[in-house]
């Protein structure tokens, strides 16, 4: 009971403290906060409401002009035609494109962490060069070694005397050569994380398997495997994320064509952005945002630890 | 240095396996050629003339050097200025990511406050958001506060990333806690913990998302495609991008030059700093 003006004291302190903390800490954080809230959270918001409204770009000046249409642009999405195509093209390119360059990204990785390789610097500067450099400038190269007479890859072929085919403008080969250059482009990075998953590995586990008795292969498979796990579900769902919104490499090297074969769904929101359908593209944007967390948690499930 | 040359160092001289380190070498040799070839390609045909670089067979060394490509960038184009642009942007993209990302970050490690986990939530789901969700109301935002073809709005949206606040906020938390406490027994203010404490011990963090931030700002073409509409805020990669799908077809020697100034100062920034890169990189894609 005498205690009782201290225990006052003490409490007004210690929500004064409270207080101070709350100041400083939002202090910190607030003007990323303001500028995340403004240009990131906010857009998402903003993008879901659009998606339900008839939103076209006049309606910018003219906000009183959008009407609630429900789920109508969804709907219309999976009649769109050209979604179907650019849907069937993105799937074509995870599908191909993540394992591919998961595999080559790991061959690299596992031939540099052999123990045999010497220039281990400049060969992994060598592979990392491709991801540092921009999509434009190469696209303008990859445009011209695919070129089909006076291109290198063709002359190449023709060395070993194949007739090299006409690469970007084949309808059946477009969308493949992108992948291919994707894979290209992307595989360094992959690398990286590799070694880095590679090295994490404790070298008295493949000693064991050794004492064992285990050949190179089988220390691959029931070691090296194993215990790439994790970094594999990493490398998996960034690549996934990021080849499911392909669109740059089709945009600089073939503007989606030949007759559509490498539009791709964010080339063909970035086109109904341009004809001025906000509505419309804002709904095609959520179905691929859906699509990246339906196909991300279906890697959790399927790398995810077996004793978890 | 490897698991693997424990396991097989006693049996290493044996000539098997010096064919095995041979067929190595020789593979990734050829893997590297694939890599790099295209670009030592694209510096020596810069250098070709219009004629030599539609050649069939195609050639490798310019049978005449000439710098009339380059001669062009300047007088038919204006790439000093788009040069200037890309630097300007992509240096206050940086700038503003290093300095916001790590005081977010660092408050996010170190400091309980309310709100704090939410925020914290808040940002990390954001990264599986594709960039087309949030490209339309951007772009509307941006008009509306007449922000079009202005360095502020290139700039602005780029200015903060959940990334970077997500990476900082691994690094610091590694941190002691110590090391803060005592100071703050000291005396210190929040301010001057974060200024003299934190950020020299973020260092090579900061060396990574630096080189990260500038790489992706400079690289970037997508947003300053639609936000930039006069020459005078072209940044480079918008430049050579509407160079190279219009109907310029016959500039052959001019795009590759062109491109050669974008790739060229990435490539030596990229060499100089590869360790800080490759560790920085390797250490994100682990925690």
């Amino acid at each position: 009971m005498t205690a009782r003006p201290q225990d006052a004291a003490l409490r007004r302190g210690r929500r004064a403290a409270r207080l101070r903390r709350a100041v400083t800490g939002w202090g910190f954080v607030s003007p990323f906060t303001i500028l995340f809230a403004v240009f990131m959270a906010g857009p998402v918001l903003i993008s879901l409401a659009m998606s339900f409204t008839d939103m076209r770009s006049a309606d910018v000046r003219d906000p009183l002009g959008v009407n609630f249409v429900g789920l109508d642009q969804y709907a219309k999405v999976f009649g769109d035609p050209l979604f179907l195509k650019a849907s069937g093209n993105t799937a074509f390119f995870v599908l191909v494109g993540v394992p591919l360059t998961m595999a080559a990204g790991l061959a690299v990785a596992l031939g540099l962490n052999s123990g045999l390789t010497r220039f281990k610097t400049v060969f992994r500067v060598g592979y990392y060069l491709p991801v540092v450099t921009s999509i434009v400038a190469v696209s303008v190269v990859w445009r011209f070694l695919l070129q089909p007479d006076t291109g290198l890859v063709n002359g190449l072929l023709g060395l070993v005397g194949v007739d090299g085919p006409n690469w970007l403008d084949d309808e059946n080969l477009s969308l493949p050569s992108l992948v291919v250059m994707a894979a290209w482009r992307n595989l360094g990075f992959q690398m990286v994380i590799f070694l880095a998953g590679l090295q994490a590995i404790p070298a008295n586990l493949y000693e064991a398997a050794r004492l064992d008795g285990a050949s190179r292969r089988q220390q691959f498979r029931h070691v090296t495997l194993p215990m790439l796990r994790p970094t594999m579900l990493f490398v998996a769902v960034i690549t996934t994320i990021s080849y499911l919104q392909f669109f740059e490499e089709s945009y600089v090297m073939t503007q989606g064509g030949p007759l559509n074969s490498t539009l791709s769904v964010s080339f063909h929101v970035f086109k109904q952005f341009g004809f001025g359908n906000y509505g419309y593209a804002s709904a095609m944007s959520y179905v691929l945002f859906v699509a990246i967390v339906a196909l991300s948690l279906l890697w959790f499930r399927l790398l995810k630890r077996k004793d978890q | 240095m490897s698991a693997v040359t424990t396991v097989d160092s006693p049996a290493k001289r044996r000539p098997r396996d010096r064919v095995a380190k041979l067929v190595l070498h020789a593979v990734l040799a050829v893997g590297l050629l694939v890599m790099v070839g295209p670009f030592l390609w694209m510096l020596l045909s810069s250098f070709k003339s219009e004629g030599e670089i539609r050649e069939v067979p195609p050639t490798w060394w310019p049978r005449r050097l000439t710098i009339g490509n380059y001669a062009d960038l300047f007088d038919r184009l204006d790439f000093p200025a788009y040069f200037t642009n890309s630097v300007v942007v992509a240096t206050a993209v940086t700038a503003g990511n290093l300095v916001l990302c790590s005081a977010a970050g660092y408050a996010l490690a170190k400091m309980r406050f309310p709100g704090r986990g939410t925020l914290l939530g808040l940002v990390l789901g954001t990264v599986m958001v594709p960039g087309m969700v949030t490209f339309v109301p951007l772009f509307v935002l941006v008009s509306k506060m007449g922000l079009t073809n202005t360095f502020a709005g290139l700039i602005l949206p780029f200015l903060v990333g959940a990334f970077g606040v997500f990476f900082m906020r691994q690094f610091i938390q590694s941190i002691p806690d110590e090391l803060i406490e005592s100071a703050r027994i000291d005396g210190a203010g929040e301010v001057r913990i974060f200024w003299r404490i934190i950020l020299p011990l973020c260092r090579p963090a900061l060396a990574t998302l630096g080189i990260l931030t500038f790489l992706g700002s400079w690289n970037n073409f997508l947003w300053p495609l639609v936000i930039a509409t006069t020459e005078d805020k072209y940044t480079l990669p918008v430049a050579l991008a509407l160079y190279s799908v219009g109907q310029n077809e016959t500039d052959y020697g001019l795009l590759l030059a062109g491109s050669v100034v974008v790739v060229v100062p990435v490539l030596v920034v990229f060499i100089l700093l590869q360790r800080h890169f490759v560790r920085g990189i390797a250490t994100t894609g682990l925690k």
